[in-house]
């Protein structure tokens, strides 16, 4: 385990937004693909929580993406995981 | 061991628009100011603010604060204090151009004036047309304000404890209110925050019900802090739903869809707003709306497998009006609804929004009580924001109007509280049995064995309030809803944790809410199924009028017995003529 990574305990309150559609999303992806997920690919989660609400939820929800593919492609991942859910 | 302590001046439980607001106003003056916040500041509530805040600016069409305080006195369906309503709406105006000043920027005009965007409920001239009074950041208001105040308490060296939990009020045995008990999530270490004056600004409840708007930290810490010292909440029956929440999931699908040309369908396809409101239809108010979905459900006409909800179809607007115009609510309704809107309609289910209730004030942010010939303050405790009611809403809340009473009684708060701390320049000598009184709920969840989870019993809760304090309202409904919640009473007490570690442990912090929610959600059930009558967001078909003559005043809930308290409505403003009562057709 990456000792630089926050845990998950951590992570779980890092999910908790002042928004209910990225609480939802959010703590689904923490909860079911976090785990599988490689050292890079749990960072970059780490980073998304780190970007504020409106963003996120633009991002999500509206009709933005973030300039950084790798954002792009986490945010895929995360909305496939609350389909799923 | 001695639990740790800190002292400072104030302390603010709360880094919303309300908290932030009463922050900045105290810790510009040199008081040591503590804010407390179980998420870190610009993770707010107030985040989710898309829409904006009222003030009568008159930049795009002609305005004045008195036709604000009409169509709010309206709105409130005469139950608001109309001292208080003539007061927020003066001090708009000065409030957006101190958030302006503070930084926050709002959309303009060519000439540089603020942009004011039209929304429900504003009118020109006691009622005539539409107004224009709405300003906003783009769509991002709620951040644009958290965020500018939040950089302004930095620079005037507000001490922020962020991601720490408030437990429990310090009140000690002539009523004073020391502080709070809080605990780190981080470590779960409690502290003792000793305060000459302590500000509840928590927010909403909206958690309490199972379909809501909330953001999952809003779980009425405050109000039931509040409770179990002993203050009563005001008027927790009054509670905006709003008609179309994605059904079991809660999230908006916003009026706009539906002024779009989207349309409510029941299981025969339907177009059933057609009976209910034969002008308005789908564009009804949100009671109307609302109260039309649950009868609909009640008899039979409800869709899916459990004929549970509502279809909301906006498919015949074709694929490109529902790209363009409508993105967000295709997104979320694929998302959570797994459905295209594009090419089938959304299951929708009114979805609990905003509390009208919370912990009674005056407008300077003072707690009050009832005494035996009026109210007295309780001293040192103050509230603001929706966790507190000044009783500028009433029964129903117009849009925009909650921000506003945020920012004003925000900082209305923050200057008496400068004052009190003047008049009140020591600290008080805390007593360890304040101390273990507030320990309590933190020990309780310490204990071991088998018992219900925490989560198991949230969803009861929140299954219980809807079916049974929701829109819903009869006598006989209700009083079984009060039966399964005293049911629900032992489940609680019976429940344990299942981890006791101490290093963020969110199931603790979880245990801590549901006490919160129960407490709060009790409250509300028993000050609806008391009041006979319907008026604002309380409808009740079994008392399907408003009754001036005897129900015009507040109420009051305390949580020793379920006691019930009232206490008159406010009818006269501060300067100009009371706006009497009269029906409120829009
Ligand atoms: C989806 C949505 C859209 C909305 N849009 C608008 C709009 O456009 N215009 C408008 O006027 N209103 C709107 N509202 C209503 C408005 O957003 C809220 O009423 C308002 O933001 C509440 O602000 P507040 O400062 O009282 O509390 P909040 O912003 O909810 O802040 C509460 C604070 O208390 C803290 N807290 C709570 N409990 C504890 C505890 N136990 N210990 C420590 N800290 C605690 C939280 O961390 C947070 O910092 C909307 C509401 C929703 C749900």
């Amino acid at each position: 385990m990456n000792e630089a990574l926050p845990t998950r305990e951590r992570l779980r309150w890092q999910c908790r937004r002042g928004m209910l559609e990225l609480d939802l999303v959010l703590s689904a992806y923490l909860e079911s693909r976090y785990s599988n997920l490689d050292d890079a690919g749990k960072q970059r989660f780490v980073d998304l929580l780190s970007v504020d609400d409106p963003t996120l939820n633009a991002w999500m929800f509206g009709n933005q993406s973030p300039v950084d593919a790798e954002m792009v492609a986490v945010i895929a991942d995360v909305l496939s995981a609350a389909v799923e859910n | 061991m001695p639990l740790a302590r800190r002292r400072f001046d104030t302390l603010i439980i709360g880094a919303g628009g309300a908290g932030l607001n009463a922050a900045l106003q105290l810790a510009d003056s040199g008081l040591g100011v503590a804010v407390v916040s179980k998420v870190f500041p610009t993770r707010s509530h107030t985040v989710a603010a898309q829409g904006g805040v009222n003030a009568a600016l008159a930049n795009v069409l002609p305005d004045n604060w008195h036709w604000h305080m009409f169509d709010t006195v309206k709105g409130s369906d005469y139950l608001g204090d109309q001292d208080a309503i003539e007061f927020m709406c003066r001090e708009a105006i000065p409030t957006v151009y101190e958030l302006e000043h503070a930084g926050v920027p709002f959309s303009r005009l060519p000439d540089g004036r603020i942009y004011q965007r039209k929304f429900g409920g504003q009118s020109q001239n006691f009622g005539g047309e539409q107004a224009a009074r709405t300003c906003a950041a783009a769509d991002r208001t709620g951040h644009a304000i958290l965020h500018a105040l939040y950089q302004q308490n930095l620079r005037a060296k507000t001490h922020f404890f962020d991601e720490w939990f408030a437990i429990n009020l310090l009140r000690d045995a002539e009523g004073v209110v020391l502080g709070a008990l809080v605990i780190e999530i981080a470590s779960g270490e409690p502290l003792i925050i000793e305060a000459k004056t302590t500000l509840l600004a928590t927010g909403g409840c909206g958690q309490v019900f199972r379909t809501n708007s909330n953001a999952h930290i809003n779980t009425g810490d405050g109000m039931a802090m509040a409770l179990r010292i002993g203050v009563p909440l005001m008027d927790m029956e009054f509670f905006q739903f709003h008609p179309t929440g994605i059904a079991g999931k809660g999230m908006l699908i916003s009026e706009g869809v539906r002024g779009e040309g989207g349309y409510l369908i029941n299981k025969d396809g339907e177009r059933f707003m057609d009976r209910y409101a034969p002008h308005a239809r789908d564009l009804a108010s949100r009671d109307v709306v609302s109260r039309s979905i649950m009868t609909e459900i009640k008899e039979g006409r409800g869709c899916g497998p459990r004929g549970d909800y509502m279809l909301l179809k906006v498919d015949h607007l074709g694929e490109e009006v529902v790209a363009k115009r409508l993105p967000g609510i295709r997104e979320s309704s694929k998302i959570f609804a797994g459905v295209d809107p594009a090419h089938e309609p959304i299951p929708v289910f009114p979805t609990a929004h905003y509390s009208m209730g919370g912990i009674p004030t005056d407008r300077f942010g003072r707690v009050v009580v009832p005494e035996r010939h009026g109210e007295e303050t309780v001293p040192g405790l103050y509230a603001a924001g929706e966790c507190a009611c000044a009783s500028v809403h009433g029964a129903n809340r117009l849009g925009g109007n909650s921000l506003l009473d945020i920012l004003v009684f925000g900082r209305l708060a923050g200057k008496d509280i400068r004052e009190y701390v003047r008049e009140n320049p020591y600290h008080r000598d805390l007593d360890d049995a304040v101390v273990q009184a507030a320990i309590a709920p933190l020990e309780r969840w310490e204990q071991g064995g088998d018992g219900p989870g925490v989560a198991e019993v949230r969803a009861e809760l929140q299954r219980t309030m809807e079916d049974h304090a929701g829109v819903f309202r009869t006598d006989e409904i209700m009083r079984e809803g009060v039966d399964k919640l005293d049911a629900l009473r032992d489940r609680l007490a019976a429940a344990r944790l299942r981890d006791h570690s101490k290093a963020f442990n969110t199931a603790r912090i979880q245990a801590l809410e549901l006490d919160n929610l129960y407490d709060v959600g009790r409250a509300l059930a028993v000050s609806a199924l008391h009041r006979q009558e319907s008026r604002g967001a309380h409808s009740r078909p079994d008392y399907p009028e408003r009754d001036d003559k005897q129900w015009m005043k507040h109420s009051l809930y305390f949580k020793a017995g379920d006691a019930m308290d009232y206490k008159p409505v406010r009818t006269k403003p501060l300067t100009v003529e009371t706006f009497p009562p009269k029906p409120r057709v829009y």
